[in-house]
């Protein structure tokens, strides 16, 4: 399976630390020290579903392909703009695609698994060109009146096209059940045959715990993804890894010992949001001309599951 | 003064380059200018050294805390 074309999408409104410090008890040092994160995009009137159509549209005119030969969509997501139909059949329309497309929850490691479930598809004969798109809107159950873990999230769409060819050469994944640590809740509903319905409960995360696990996972996801092929860390140029947060970057690199250069960030303007993380990095890379043929790719993204999962890619 | 402690205080001086001298056991870690993370990324570091896992629990105010909380661990 090949990557054939990235586009991405961020809502309109910013909102800075300082704006956060005028309804929670923080302030801009104290988010951008132990985060990264000078501000996040979050969505006011626009719909979460429009995000996804834009940065699909990006990737399909990236990768010069039309709505007609696009014939399946996979979208990732934690909540999608409806329970049903799935977002993945309604951008379609304003595409001009026609095929089956399915929502994929995989928590912030959800772009990587759908490139995963994208490669099955290919693989099988099932699909010749999919549309991935990452659209998140944590904004909608982040937890607002929570100062330690509201500050952390953005909302974003990011997009790729992916066809028959080389180039996403190992995907890998790792999990470990543990609810307590990452959790967020739909509403209960209202059936008169539920006995004591959960309440509806906003994003919950200790921070430490996930930390904990974002190194140590990441660290050895990827080292052991290197040396099964034979790699150094410096064969790679740029590890794009889940921008939860910069800590958690540094951290990881640091095990790596490779330079900046090779770990591109964008938190300190997005914050985190989820699954889109990696495509909206990855097509602000593309956009750049950063990404040469033959340039040698890691993504790396953890959280809610708890899972992980690990791509290597020659772009 | 037990090893738990000696360890945590190499960990806060090694990461922060703290005088070793100024760290007591109720010393706090805001007072130190160890954050929550510095405190999950020495926590990793003392759960290899003792091979042990450790739950991070809210509350972890002085360097005292977090030695009993290993040490119970370590007891198991």
């Amino acid at each position: 399976m090949k990557l054939l074309g990235t586009g991405s999408a961020l809502p309109r409104h910013c909102v800075t630390n300082d704006d956060l410090a005028t309804f929670l008890d923080t302030n801009d040092e104290w988010i951008s020290t132990r985060t990264g994160i000078r501000q996040r995009r979050v969505l006011t009137d626009e719909t979460l579903q429009s995000l996804a159509e834009r940065a699909a549209r990006g990737a399909m005119e990236n990768a010069g392909v039309t709505g007609e030969e696009i014939d399946f969509v996979l979208v990732s997501t934690v909540q999608a703009e409806t329970l049903s139909p799935a977002l993945a059949c309604d951008i379609q329309a304003a595409l001009g695609i026609k095929c089956m497309g399915i929502d994929i929850n995989g928590g912030c490691t959800g772009f990587i698994a759908a490139l995963s479930v994208a490669q099955g598809l290919i693989a099988s004969g099932q699909a010749r060109l999919i549309l991935v798109v990452s659209a998140e809107a944590l904004s909608r159950f982040a937890d607002w009146t929570d100062r330690s873990t509201c500050v952390l999230f953005g909302d974003a769409a990011g997009a790729a096209v992916v066809g028959e060819g080389d180039g996403v050469e190992d995907i890998r994944f790792t999990g470990e059940p543990r609810r307590d640590v990452l959790c967020a809740s739909t509403p209960p509903g209202n059936s008169p045959f539920a006995i004591n319905p959960a309440p509806a409960q906003y994003l919950k995360m200790q921070g430490q715990e996930v930390y904990k696990f974002a190194v140590s996972h990441s660290f050895r996801d990827i080292r052991d993804m290197l040396a099964d092929h034979d790699l150094q860390p410096e064969n790679v140029d740029f590890y794009l890894l889940h921008q939860a947060n910069m800590r958690i970057l540094e951290a990881v690199r640091t095990r790596l010992k490779v330079e900046p250069e090779r770990f591109p960030h964008n938190i300190e303007r997005t914050g985190n949001t989820s699954s889109a993380t990696i495509p909206v990095l990855l097509d602000e890379l593309n956009r750049s001309g950063a990404l040469k043929p033959g340039c040698r790719l890691i993504l790396n993204a953890f959280g809610a599951g708890l899972c992980t999962g690990t791509a290597l890619v020659t772009w | 003064m037990n090893n738990v402690f000696q360890k945590i205080v190499d960990t806060i001086v090694d990461a922060k380059g703290i005088d070793a001298a100024s760290i007591t056991p109720e010393s706090t870690f805001k007072d130190l200018n160890v954050d929550s993370l510095d405190i999950a990324e020495m926590v990793m570091t003392l759960e290899d050294e003792f091979g042990i896992t450790i739950e991070l629990e809210e509350g972890i105010a002085t360097v005292q805390d977090l030695v009993k909380l290993i040490d119970e661990r370590i007891a198991g």
